[in-house]
């Protein structure tokens, strides 16, 4: 074993509003600036089938006006702040960067838009506008774009993982009402279902007193009870064929892996990196450099929060067959099934794992993002031990996870024709 | 007391920015190292800088193929020698070819260097760009290529850089056949001349402390000597096209990519850092004039913004969206407006007191650690400029005033002599 055990620490300090507001602080003086990062506990997942999209939807509706600041952007600008967010399928994230000693203005912004929004009409109008806008970009006018909404479908049944973030189609969007989104609003944004991180150059004293005076007032609201529909068992292969107006065929195999918390879950985290991890990895070397089968090839972990998901994804070089491209993955997920990976390979994963949680810290950022992460699952300081998780992981416990999950009977395989034109 | 939430807390417009220079060590064999030691994490980042040779329109390729491949074999190490050896260390090599200058790149723990590094030496010194991984490479891009053709976004900044610099690196976009033009020898001759002590910078960022000064000397000092025959590094002049609107129609686009703008002053003019405020208030932020408009008011786009190039023949202003197709034409005539409006109305005190807050802020904010140091050192430094250039850029951020702003986009914004590209429909 060459890594040397080095016990990460991102030091933090933990207290909790009377209206259930968990607030979490990161003093770090070494920067001039700070971050306020608030984490709602709430996805894509959590929308209606009938009302996709929303989650999403809704975050740029967030930056439409709240009830006492009609407009969100310009006063945190003015105090040379930048701001962004980003909804995944099952979170929202809002965060802050500014000089330290503005802060409270932070505080100012956030707070009041977790009190009560605006709720204009003219923002709802121009935001359904602006999410089109951005499901075209993204999903349909570029060449595979709409790969996401025909795989997820194919791998999920039932949970509401079944779809993307930006919703199972256009009209969702535009159906959506302003009754939804005060609904969805009281349902989801108030103090209990969020998570919030100050970082930076801040006190935990100054932190406090500013958390107390602009969020203690807010009513707690009600705790979400999420109740997800579990997703059955697969038990055989799904495959569907697809064709578009695209230069090169694409491959996709996807199978049910365990999620984010679930045992066997950092294990299929290092087999992806195995397979697929720089210019060292199997299928690079083996399926792109040595066999000349693809002119590109991944294979990622979703890392979903509840039942996960594992994808390997290549375009084959121009004349090689499909059959061809999907037997040489099949054999190269089989050896991983069959033969112990090489001490040699296990430890190059663990130690870029490793080195990529250093790197890390150097972000305030990121630090502010993984805590809020983290204390959702439970326990903020769950960061301070994932590389412990990783550096214990045995060859054993890899193959188990890899016959696990790489089976015929738990594979979803999209093919993406090019049609010729 | 109640809390009032109307009202905005008070605050304080940054006044200072303290950046960190670093020191300066000319090695043995001409080529120059800089060094910024801070930080707390053992770590480096270290970058070996080139400024790429004259571009030769017959073999349009060689400075970025030889980039991109310096990962792919050395007279000692095959490419997966190379891979592996710098994965089990757990660092990142990463090659990166620019329009003046390409660069190769390690991230690497300090307890490692003494491993990682010799892997650098060997692939800047002596890779041999092996006939078979060159092939590969010239087929896995011709592949890669035909996908980015297919996205507007893409093509429309191909034809821009094309209008705009002509024959050259930078209106270089490369076409299926002109990968049919890379020979193995041409290469090896080009990797001899370009990567060379006297045509090196290089830049270490990090916890750098004297042993690792020394490892990087003993690896890169003396026994790393140039060629005889200088680089040549001089480009030809940008020759701009006659032809000022380009529209490549995509008959089923549901969206039209736009990309508009001209030629511009570069950094070392002195009214860039002026320029770089009027930028900020057309297009540069997310509640620039353009997201206002085009974004947030008509919801015609996810997101707009312009921007401005500084490079060592020439700069460009150029604005850039991709808009529902059915309102392209719309979308031109309000940015067309918005120019207009930065050139006959001044701008209000209090949107310009936000953006010079703003810019203030943002440039604080992107002092996020030592490599970030060392990026704004990279700045100046290549576009010929020293420090004072900060000193300058922040005073005028704090002090132009909206009478100059709008003599400034009367100087440099006529709209005539904008080059506009659509690709989709218009």
């Amino acid at each position: 074993m060459l890594s040397v055990f080095r016990y990460y620490m991102v030091k933090f300090n933990r207290f909790i509003l009377a209206n259930g507001l968990r607030v979490i602080v990161h003093e770090d003086h070494t920067t001039p600036m700070a971050v306020l990062n608030i984490l709602y506990d709430v996805g894509a997942r959590d929308e209606d089938p009938e009302k996709t999209g929303f989650a999403h939807l809704f975050e740029h509706l967030m930056f439409g006006g709240s009830v006492n600041i009609p407009q969100y952007d310009e006063p945190l600008q003015r105090v040379g702040g930048e701001n962004n967010a980003f909804t995944t399928n099952d979170i929202t994230n809002y965060y802050i960067t500014l000089p330290a000693e503005n802060i409270e203005t932070a505080f100012w912004l956030e707070s009041d838009r977790m009190l009560n929004l605006a709720f204009s009409e003219k923002s709802l109008e121009v935001q359904r506008n602006v999410v089109i806008e951005e499901f075209k970009q993204r999903y349909l006018n570029q060449p595979y774009g709409d790969v996401w909404l025909k795989l997820r479908p194919m791998v999920y049944k039932k949970h509401p993982y079944r779809w993307a973030t930006i919703g199972k189609e256009v009209k969702h969007i535009e159906d959506a009402r302003i009754e939804d989104v005060k609904a969805f609003f009281k349902q989801h944004y108030n103090p209990q279902n969020a998570i919030m991180v100050v970082g930076g150059n801040i006190s935990i004293e100054r932190a406090k007193e500013l958390a107390e005076k602009w969020f203690g007032p807010i009513p707690a609201g009600e705790k979400y009870h999420r109740e997800l529909p579990k997703e059955p068992m697969q038990t055989e292969a799904r495959r569907e064929t697809t064709s578009a107006k695209v230069p090169l065929n694409d491959l996709y195999i996807a199978f049910h892996m365990p999620g984010r918390l679930e045992a066997g879950y950092y294990e299929l985290d290092l087999v992806s990196d195995i397979l697929s991890r720089g210019n060292s990895s199997r299928l690079y070397r083996n399926l792109v450099k040595d066999k000349q089968l693809f002119s590109e090839i991944h294979a990622y972990n979703m890392g979903s929060f509840d039942s996960g998901m594992f994808v390997v994804e290549g375009k084959p070089i121009e004349g090689v067959s499909i059959e061809t491209a999907e037997a040489a993955i099949w054999e190269e997920l089989e050896k991983i099934k069959t033969e112990p990976v090489p001490d040699n390979e296990l430890t190059k994963v663990k130690n870029k794992t490793e080195s990529t949680m250093v790197f890390s810290e150097m972000s305030l950022l990121d630090k502010a993002m993984n805590l809020a992460t983290f204390e959702l699952f439970g326990d903020a300081d769950m960061l301070n031990h994932e590389t412990e998780k990783y550096l214990a992981i045995t060859e054993q416990q890899i193959q188990e996870q890899a016959q696990q999950v790489f089976r015929k009977e738990n594979s979803s395989t999209l093919v993406y024709l090019a049609e010729s034109h | 007391m109640t809390l009032n939430r109307k009202t905005a807390p008070q605050f304080q417009p940054v006044e200072q920015i303290s950046l960190i220079r670093p020191e300066h060590i000319k090695l043995d064999n001409g080529s120059n190292l800089f060094i910024f030691n801070s930080g707390d994490q053992e770590l480096v980042r270290i970058e070996w800088i080139f400024h790429n040779l004259r571009f030769d329109p017959a073999k349009p390729l060689l400075n970025v193929a030889v980039n991109s491949m310096l990962t792919e074999g050395t007279s000692s190490r095959t490419a997966s020698e190379i891979a592996d050896q710098i994965d089990f260390y757990g660092g990142f090599l990463q090659v990166d070819y620019g329009y003046d200058t390409s660069q190769v790149v390690l991230f690497s723990l300090n307890r490692h260097l003494p491993k990682t590094l010799p892997v650098m030496k060997d692939i800047i010194t002596d890779s041999i760009f092996p006939q078979n991984e060159l092939d590969t490479f010239i087929r896995n891009q011709q592949q890669k290529l035909q996908v980015s053709l297919q996205k507007n976004d893409i093509v429309a900044r191909r034809k821009f850089n094309k209008a705009l610099y002509g024959d050259t690196l930078y209106g270089l976009g490369a076409d299926f056949d002109d990968y049919k033009t890379l020979h193995r020898e041409d290469m090896l001759a080009h990797f001899r001349q370009m990567y060379q002590p006297s045509n090196c910078t290089i830049v270490v960022a990090g916890k750098v402390d004297q042993t690792i000064v020394d490892l990087i000397k003993s690896s890169f000092g003396s026994d790393w000597i140039s060629h005889p025959v200088k680089a040549d590094t001089h480009q030809p002049e940008l020759t701009p096209n006659e032809e000022h609107f380009y529209f490549i129609e995509k008959p089923d686009a549901l969206q039209s990519a736009i990309r508009m703008g001209l030629p511009m002053i570069t950094r070392q003019h002195l009214d860039f850092p002026a320029l770089q405020v009027l930028n900020t208030v057309l297009g540069g932020y997310f509640g620039s004039r353009l997201m206002a408009n085009i974004r947030e008011d008509k919801g015609y786009t996810y997101g707009i913004g312009s921007g401005l190039s500084s490079l060592k023949k020439g700069g460009a202003m150029f604005i850039a969206s991709e808009v529902g197709a059915d309102v392209c034409r719309d979308a031109v005539n309000e940015i067309e407006k918005e120019i207009t409006i930065l050139k006959t109305e001044l701008i209000p005190d209090d949107e310009l007191a936000l953006v010079r807050n703003y810019m203030m802020g943002s440039l604080l904010g992107s002092l996020e650690n030592v490599f970030s140091h060392a990026d704004k050192f990279k700045n100046i430094y290549f576009s010929g400029v020293d420090y004072d250039y900060y000193d300058r850029y922040t005073d005028v951020v704090k002090s132009v005033t909206a009478e100059e702003l709008l003599q400034l986009a009367n100087k440099y914004l006529d709209l005539d002599k904008f080059y506009k590209v659509i690709v989709g429909k218009y």
